[in-house]
């Protein structure tokens, strides 16, 4: 019995023993990764600082006709930053994009949609009622707000609207497996319940995480993504940056 | 093909014994101290340009294909070990029917020729395997094989291993719109009102949507250093975490499956606060 005892105790340490020395590897690895973005960041701190400086001749030219449409997703916590948004949008201008979409998930941007309007002479809202295409050759500048809403929750308004349709049709219910609907007529059905778009070139996302955070997903089928980081650290460098990298990819659209 | 099949196997025979399944058990250890994805999905991309790098100027060959299948059986063993419940693999979509035919054909080929290869390993395993997408444009062989798979592994439900072919999420919302229709005429054809108004809610298209048998993933891998979606599981990765890497798919390895856990173990608190603000 006192043997027993004893393997069990021998046990109970070394699992506890076995736990800490996982955990502390565990850190270490996490260390280790967070020292390995650090340096990562600290070096592409510099290239910014750089690029901002026109000291990097590969960023002075861009092709900035190759976006035509850009969408800025923003996290809800720092879209309350108004000001980072205005000079971020300030930034974008100045490069030469006009039609920008900017989404944060909770609709806070929504709210301080006059408060930026107001900082760019001649920027129209954006309405889902024009042709996409005629918007997009217009000079002045467009300014989309779009929010979680506009995402699954409009595809399920847009659904109804396509099921009216369907039901007016004359349709049983046995269609046997053959495509009723096709992507055009979803895109309108989209536009009638106020959630259509075109679909953004590029998708620069400013938070801590890679995530789009519900991004419309019927608009954005083969949009590139970059993530650039938190909003409070933004730069100009790594929008240059961004942009430069884009314009640079090659699609193949699945050919 | 016999040299292919023997490569694969030896691929998967040092994953599974000796000293490296030692070393990945150790690493696995310390990786559960986190937390672990429930469901990972693969962008599967690359290939093509492996094919090139093993057979240059040569003619479109299956190779590269061939090696993507062994890659995505690693990983799938690797996921499986690590305690990841629901894996999904991107491996046609329909954009690729524009593709020169031979290509096409080539890789459907090499699909079928692997099913049995797929249903071994699965069986192994138990492992459920689901296939996403519309099958109809495939032929007959292709759909009979496929139902043949997933019926053999129909009974396990400790993991469950998607494979998405002739998938785009657009297609994907579609047929859950198209399919939500059907159900609601059938059901409700008398109660409709004028208006319409709000008979299809979101519910009833995430039942309707061919990836409803997973929850959402965690991280979506792409390889190859792309940094978009191509039109895969754009309504379910509102919160998952992307992970654009440089490697070829047929060259993926333990280690780039651990660097995406430990980035995903790192922003998974912020994720975690994302997901429940949406529940709220």
């Amino acid at each position: 019995m006192d043997f027993s005892r004893k393997k069990r105790m021998l046990r109970f340490w070394t699992d506890k023993i076995g736990n800490i020395l996982l955990r502390m590897s565990w850190h270490l690895l996490h260390a280790i990764i967070y020292l390995c973005y650090f340096t990562t960041g600290m070096v592409h701190a510099l290239e910014s600082h750089l690029i901002s400086r026109g000291l990097l001749r590969r960023y002075k030219s861009l092709h900035i006709s190759k976006i035509n449409y850009l969408a800025i997703v923003i996290e809800s916590e720092d879209a309350c930053r108004t000001s980072n948004v205005i000079q971020l949008l300030q930034w974008v201008v100045a490069l030469g994009i006009n039609h920008i979409c900017l989404y944060d998930n909770e609709g806070i941007l929504k709210k301080s949609k006059d408060l930026i309007l107001d900082k760019f002479d001649g920027a129209i809202l954006f309405q889902d009622t024009h042709e996409d295409n005629i918007l997009l050759d217009q000079p002045c500048m467009t300014l989309e707000f779009v929010s979680f809403s506009d995402g699954k929750e409009a595809v399920a308004r847009a659904a109804n609207v396509l099921l009216m349709k369907y039901i007016k049709s004359g349709a049983t219910g046995s269609n046997q497996g053959e495509q009723i609907f096709t992507d055009s007529q979803m895109s309108e059905a989209l536009k009638t319940v106020g959630s259509g778009g075109p679909e953004p070139d590029l998708i620069l996302i400013y938070g801590p995480a890679r995530c789009h955070l519900g991004f419309p997903a019927w608009r954005m089928r083969y949009t590139e993504i970059q993530h650039m980081g938190p909003l409070k650290s933004m730069e100009y460098g790594s929008l240059i940056k961004a942009i430069y990298r884009f314009t640079t990819v090659r699609q193949n659209y699945g050919k | 093909m016999a040299k292919e099949v023997m490569s694969g196997w030896t691929r998967v025979g040092n994953v599974s014994r000796g000293v490296s399944s030692v070393i990945r058990e150790c690493i696995f250890g310390v990786l559960r101290v986190g937390p672990i994805p429930n469901h990972i999905a693969f962008i599967m991309d690359g290939n093509r340009r492996y094919d090139k790098k093993q057979n240059p100027g040569g003619a479109a060959v299956s190779g590269g294909h061939d090696a993507a299948f062994w890659a995505l059986v690693a990983m799938v063993m690797y996921c499986y070990e690590l305690g990841v419940k629901y894996v999904t693999a991107y491996a046609f979509s329909i954009d690729n029917f524009k593709r020169k035919s031979e290509d096409v054909q080539i890789l459907m080929d090499s699909m079928l020729r692997k099913f049995d290869l797929l249903e071994k390993v699965a069986i192994h395993f138990a492992i459920r395997v689901h296939f996403a997408g519309n099958l109809g444009p495939f032929n007959n062989e292709f759909r009979v094989s496929a139902m043949k798979l997933m019926e053999a592994t129909a009974g396990y439900s400790n993991s469950l291993l998607t494979i998405c072919v002739a998938y785009t999420s657009r297609d994907e919302i579609l047929h859950a719109i198209e399919e939500s229709c059907e159900q609601k005429c059938i059901d409700h054809v008398r109660e409709i009102n004028s208006d319409g108004d709000h008979i299809i809610k979101l519910m009833d298209l995430e039942k309707n949507m061919y990836m409803a048998v997973a929850p959402d993933p965690d991280i979506i891998i792409r390889t190859e250093g792309e940094n978009r979606l191509s039109n895969f599981l754009l309504w379910q990765s509102c919160g998952s975490h992307l992970c654009s890497m440089s490697v070829l798919w047929p060259e993926i390895e333990l280690w780039n499956l651990v660097l995406a856990i430990l980035n995903f173990q790192k922003h998974k608190p912020y994720l975690e606060r994302k997901k429940k603000e949406k529940q709220v």
